[in-house]
This record gives C-alpha cells, sequence and structure tokens, in this order.
C-alpha cells in the first residue's frame, strides 16, 4: 500500500486572507493563515491536524475542499490537482470529499428532516436518481451510524447532540466518498457521548476503507485515532510524523508544550508530572514574528531562532520537525 | 490544644448548600434541574462540581448567587448558608453586597460576561468603588496592583482598553482579576478555562491554584472535564440529571470510583498516559431528558451494573469509604474495575 501514490497530496500550500484596507481607512494587512504546508495522507489512513485555535488548521481543510481557493500551493487528490479546476470539473470530484462539522447544532438544516438532510446530497449528486430507493438508501446509512429509520422523519432540534453528530456524519456517507475531513467532531459533544462517536468513526473507516483527516485540538483524541499526526503552529507545520514517535519521542518543543498541558485525570499522577506551562500567547498571524514563529514562546530558544526560518527536516527516518535544535 | 484548634479551623465550613431544588417551567414540563442537591465548600478548599450539560451544575452555582433566571426558574427548596446565613433569606438588597464582595462568580465565556463598552478600568474600578467605596484614584491603583497580579503585562495602559482589544486568555485573567477584587472568601468558577486553547488553559488553571493559596480563597470549580481538575480539586462532586450522585477526596474519587457514571466518564476517555487501547469504552445511550426522568436511579437505563431495585427505588448518597466518600448506587460495594471492562464488551 506504501507503494501506492498518495490520496491526499498537499503541497506548499498558501491561504492568505486580506483584512483592512476598506473604505474606513484602517490599515490594510494579510493574515498568513496558512504558510506554506505540505503533508500527503495515505489511502484507509488517518492523519491527525492538531494545533490551537487560529492556527489554521481548519483553513487548511478549507483550501483541501476548496471551499477557499488557495493562494498557492497545490492540492492534489487522486492524482489531479484540484487548483486548477473550475466549480464544473470540481463537482464530481466534491462527492469524494466531505467534511463533518464540529457543530451539529449550526451544521444542519433545521428546517429540513433528517431524511431530507441525508437524502439532498444523493439527489444532487444523481447517485441514486429513484425517489423509493432513495428513501431506502436513506434508510440503510442511518442504520450505519446507529440511528434507526424513524428518525429519518425527525428534525434536528428533536435530537440530542450525539445524535445530531450522527446524522452530520450520515449526510457525508451518505455520497460514499474517499476523504472525509472531520474538523472538530467531537469537541461539542458530552464526554459520555464522545466516545461512541470516535468508535463509530473507526467503525465506518474500516467498513467503507475511509480516509480521515482529523483537525482537533484534542491530543489524547488525536493520539487515539490517528495513524500520523501533524502538529501545526501560526500557519506552519511544527512536526509531523506517526503516532507513535510523536507521542514517545516528541522533538519540537511545542509538541512537547502540548503534551504536558494535557491533563491527566489522576491526582497522584498529577501531582509527580513536572509542566511545562508555556509563556504568552500565541502572536497574531497578521504579524507573525521573524525566524521561527514559535521563538517567542519556546522555552529553549536561541538567539538564531529569531532570524533563521527552520526547515521542516527528517531528523530520523519518517519524523520531521521544524526546529533548529531538534 | 494548639492542634485542635489547627484542626478545626482547618475544617469550618464556608458555604453549606442543603437540600437545594431549583425548578424551570419549560413547554415540556417542569424540569427539576437541580433535585435536592446537598453540598458543601470549607475555607480555602477548592471543591469541584463535575458533570456534563444539563447536569444542572451551572444552575447550582447561580442558585448561590440568586441568578437563576426568572420567571421560567425558581429556587423551590432547601437552604444556602455562607458564613453561617442563609443566602436564600437575604433582601435583594443584602444580596447584593454579597455578590462580588464575598462571592465572586468566573464564567465560561469571557467575551460575553465582560460589557464591551466599558473600559477594562472602568469595569475593575466599578466593584472596588461600590462594595469597598475607594475613591476613584485609590480604586485605580488597586486596578493596577490587579492586572499586575493575574500576569497582565503594561497594566497602565491595559486599563484603557476595551475587552475587544484583548485575547481570549487575557480576557480570562481579566475575568480573575475582577474577582479577586474585594478580596471575597469564595469564588465560583464555571468552566474557566473550557473556552481557551489548551496551553492557555493550563497557564490559567495554575494562575487559579497560586493566587487561591495566596489569598486563600475558596473555589468552586465547574467543569465537565474530570481530567482538568485532578491537579486542582481537594474533592470533587460528580452530578448526574441534577443531583450529586457520587463525592469524595480527589485521591479517593479517582483512585476508587464507586459509582458506574464516574467509572464510565473516566474510562471513556482515551489517556495519554496509558497505552493506546483499540477501542474507547464508551457510556452507552443518552444523556437524559430531565422532563422525562425514569423511575428510581436516572443513570439506570445507561448502567452495566443496573439491577432490578434500580429501575423502581432512586439511591440515596450513602458512605462508600473513609474520608466521606460518598455513592449514590445500590451496587456501590460491588463495582468492580476489571469487571466494568469485561461488561463493557459485551
Amino acid at each position: 500500500m506504501s507503494a501506492a501514490a498518495p490520496l491526499l497530496e498537499v503541497r506548499n500550500l498558501v491561504k492568505h486572507f486580506r483584512v483592512g484596507g476598506g473604505l474606513f481607512g484602517s490599515r490594510a494587512g494579510v493574515v498568513r493563515a496558512v504558510d506554506g504546508v505540505s503533508f500527503e495522507i495515505r489511502r484507509g489512513e488517518t492523519l491527525g491536524l492538531v494545533g490551537e485555535s487560529g492556527c489554521g488548521k481548519t483553513t487548511t481543510g478549507r483550501c483541501i475542499l476548496q471551499l477557499e481557493r488557495p493562494t498557492s500551493g497545490q492540492i492534489v487528490f487522486e492524482g489531479r490537482d484540484l487548483t486548477v479546476l473550475g466549480e464544473d470539473e470540481l463537482r464530481p470530484i466534491r462527492r469524494k470529499m466531505q467534511v463533518i462539522f464540529q457543530d451539529p447544532y449550526s451544521s444542519l438544516n433545521p428546517r429540513m428532516t433528517v431524511g431530507q438532510i441525508i437524502a439532498e446530497p444523493i439527489a444532487v449528486h444523481g447517485i441514486v436518481p429513484d425517489r423509493a430507493q432513495r428513501a431506502q438508501r436513506v434508510r440503510e446509512i442511518l442504520s450505519h451510524v446507529g440511528l434507526l429509520p424513524q428518525h429519518a422523519y425527525r428534525y434536528p432540534h428533536q435530537l440530542s447532540g450525539g445524535q445530531r453528530q450522527r446524522v452530520g456524519i450520515a449526510r457525508a456517507l451518505a455520497v460514499e466518498p474517499s476523504l472525509i475531513i472531520c474538523d472538530e467532531p467531537v469537541s461539542a459533544l458530552d464526554v459520555s457521548i464522545q466516545a461512541q462517536i470516535i468508535n463509530l468513526l473507526e467503525d465506518l473507516q474500516a467498513q467503507f476503507g475511509l480516509t480521515y483527516l482529523f483537525v482537533a485540538h484534542d491530543l489524547s483524541v488525536v493520539r487515539h485515532i490517528s495513524d500520523r499526526v501533524a502538529v501545526m503552529y501560526l500557519g506552519k507545520i511544527v512536526e509531523v510524523t506517526d503516532r507513535k514517535s510523536l507521542y514517545d519521542t516528541p522533538l519540537h518543543p511545542y509538541t512537547k508544550a502540548l503534551l504536558s498541558a494535557v491533563p491527566i485525570p489522576d491526582p497522584l499522577l498529577e501531582a509527580e508530572r513536572e509542566r511545562v506551562v508555556l509563556g504568552g500567547e500565541v502572536p497574531s498571524p497578521l504579524n507573525p514574528p521573524p525566524g521561527c514563529v514559535f521563538h517567542p514562546r519556546c522555552p529553549i530558544a536561541v538567539d538564531r531562532c529569531g532570524v533563521e526560518v527552520p526547515e521542516l527536516r527528517e531528523i530520523r527516518p519518517g519524523h520531521r520537525a521544524a526546529c533548529i535544535l531538534a | 490544644m494548639f492542634i485542635t484548634l489547627l484542626h478545626c479551623a482547618a475544617v469550618s465550613t464556608l458555604l453549606e448548600v442543603k437540600n437545594l431544588q431549583t425548578d424551570f417551567v419549560t413547554h415540556g414540563g417542569v424540569v427539576r434541574a437541580v433535585d435536592d442537591v446537598s453540598w458543601d465548600v470549607n475555607e480555602s478548599e477548592t471543591v469541584a462540581l463535575v458533570g456534563e450539560s444539563g447536569c444542572g451544575k451551572s444552575v447550582s452555582a447561580l442558585s448561590i448567587m440568586r441568578l437563576v433566571a426568572g420567571p421560567a426558574g425558581r429556587i423551590v427548596g432547601g437552604q444556602i448558608f455562607f458564613k453561617g446565613r442563609d443566602l436564600l433569606r437575604l433582601s435583594e438588597e443584602e444580596m447584593r453586597r454579597v455578590r462580588g464582595r464575598e462571592i465572586a462568580m468566573i464564567f465560561q465565556e469571557p467575551m460575553t460576561s465582560l460589557n464591551p463598552v466599558l473600559s477594562i478600568g472602568r469595569q475593575l474600578t466599578e466593584g472596588l468603588e461600590i462594595h469597598l467605596e475607594m475613591a476613584p484614584v485609590e480604586a485605580r491603583r488597586r486596578a493596577v496592583e490587579l492586572l499586575g497580579m493575574v500576569g497582565i503585562p503594561d497594566p497602565e495602559r491595559r486599563l484603557a482598553q476595551y475587552p475587544h482589544q484583548f485575547s481570549g486568555g487575557m480576557r480570562q485573567r481579566m475575568m480573575i482579576a475582577m474577582a479577586l477584587a474585594c478580596n471575597p472568601s469564595l469564588i465560583l468558577a464555571d468552566e474557566p478555562t473550557t473556552a481557551l486553547d489548551v496551553t492557555i488553559q493550563a497557564q490559567i488553571l495554575e494562575l487559579m491554584k497560586e493566587l487561591s493559596r495566596r489569598f486563600g480563597v475558596a473555589m468552586l470549580i465547574i467543569t465537565h472535564n474530570l481530567g482538568v481538575v485532578a491537579r486542582y480539586a481537594d474533592r470533587v462532586n460528580v452530578m448526574y440529571a441534577g443531583r450529586i450522585i457520587e463525592r469524595g477526596t480527589a485521591r479517593e474519587l479517582y483512585g476508587n470510583p464507586r459509582h458506574p457514571y464516574t467509572l464510565g466518564l473516566l474510562r471513556s476517555v482515551p489517556r495519554l498516559d496509558e497505552p493506546r487501547r483499540a477501542r474507547l469504552d464508551p457510556i452507552q445511550g443518552q444523556p437524559p431528558d430531565l422532563t422525562r426522568l425514569p423511575r428510581g436511579c436516572a443513570f439506570a437505563p445507561r448502567c452495566a451494573f443496573c439491577v432490578e431495585r434500580c429501575l423502581v427505588e432512586t439511591p440515596p448518597l450513602r458512605p462508600v469509604a473513609e474520608g466521606g466518600h460518598v455513592s449514590a448506587c445500590w451496587e456501590a460495594a460491588n463495582l468492580d474495575r476489571t469487571l466494568t471492562r469485561s461488561v463493557a464488551a459485551t
């Protein structure tokens, strides 16, 4: 399988947003939301993309889906560069890439029944043109995600948060995609429901051979579900490797700090644990610091870090990090 | 005798909630959000109230402050003793002197709980001028001191700014400064770090711990995340469907959970300190609908240990171990951690 071409390849992706400079004369600027990101996802694997709010992980996902057109770079999906395709050419490809959103409350149309929500993409993409067969298909999909046939007649507000997220998953599954971008799919759910949804995502992956880009900020959840993990900070990937290497032997000081900030539900362990509490806050992507973007908060930074932009380089086989000291 | 005195001082109760009942009238019927709940906080102690959305944890805090939004919400029974006085019997005027001065509150979303059109300085000095009758100059001096204390750099300049000019973490620091302003003896923190990033979360919790130690303030931390409070809480109360179902010292509760719900919460989350499991063990089913609670134990429909008695009789909180560890489960004595795993697997 490793010999095959990756399902998705992101090459040097850049997305800048222009802000200000409008009628009211505020100073124009450029938000460097994603600033030169490259990674690949192999068929059937789960790549975890972690980072704090504003690091560009969601924008990366939206660029892959072509919901945002990248400023530069390439998104190669099943061998085709999506950034050069027009809307008409993209439509059949969109069917292959679906998304599950964080908030199941705002991502479902409140005026449509669950059945209509799931049937709509099937109809739009002409997958099952016959109405009666489509209803049958909806029932099948509902059972895949652990809902009952009668849920098709309910409205989103009649469901619990966990059930709504199941509907979101069903809608994504309906068009038989190969890649699903899961953008914080469990962080809005109650703790007791999160594990149900994670198990469901894993079952569906095994059953349908799905590939996931799992965008999240919760490092324990990401460890559980991912085969490989990429860590983002201020628009850049600072470390990427397989799950085991990242959690057992993290190389980048930011990854180390993130891991040490994750609370462990055990007071005895917590009492002994050394904690790296990072000073300061994430700088604005409007005005990122020179050199290594992490250096103002880095506990081990040296003078060179403020000048030199560290390259994401292979430090051990299959383990890349962007730190001159790694 | 000296030792006995010290001992007495260590366990003096600051806040005692007794049989509190808070109702909400909804279209679907009357919801008892807090159902006959009793708990307490000792001086200088940090107590956690843990549970999922709708379990009644926030309503408990709002009830203490008497800020439950009427007319739908109403405290219908119980007593809340704070320093020996029943807060539910105070006049609105007297209650206003308690809020912010003796009991302060920190909310989850600092952006919505700060006033966007008042400067940071004004929001800090207002309480000082009203509660402590400070002169404006004095209040300003104290405000600068407070901002410095919570780690906001350049406090003089920051006072003139507005909440939108602060980042999420800074706003939460500002909320902590406001809470500390009048030297309260109790701070109610409702999900103080939930809206923040992981690295900022760690900063804020460390700050709260340090300040509560330094000033001897007692804290009630309300959270849905058992992990967050493991490091900070002395005692933990777990709530489910409007009731406390388990309480103990943090060490007891995490080390020896005696309610299937607590056990389920601990087991269902992946942990970085444990080897990765092939599958997670979720709690089955959905959170309860408070307008249609089942007879007996509210957790019974989702419980792997459910026996017949659970379906008819509501279990009271009963002692299960030393040190005030109590659990509301008929089967509390029969919960074996290894057994849970096999039950969940079948």
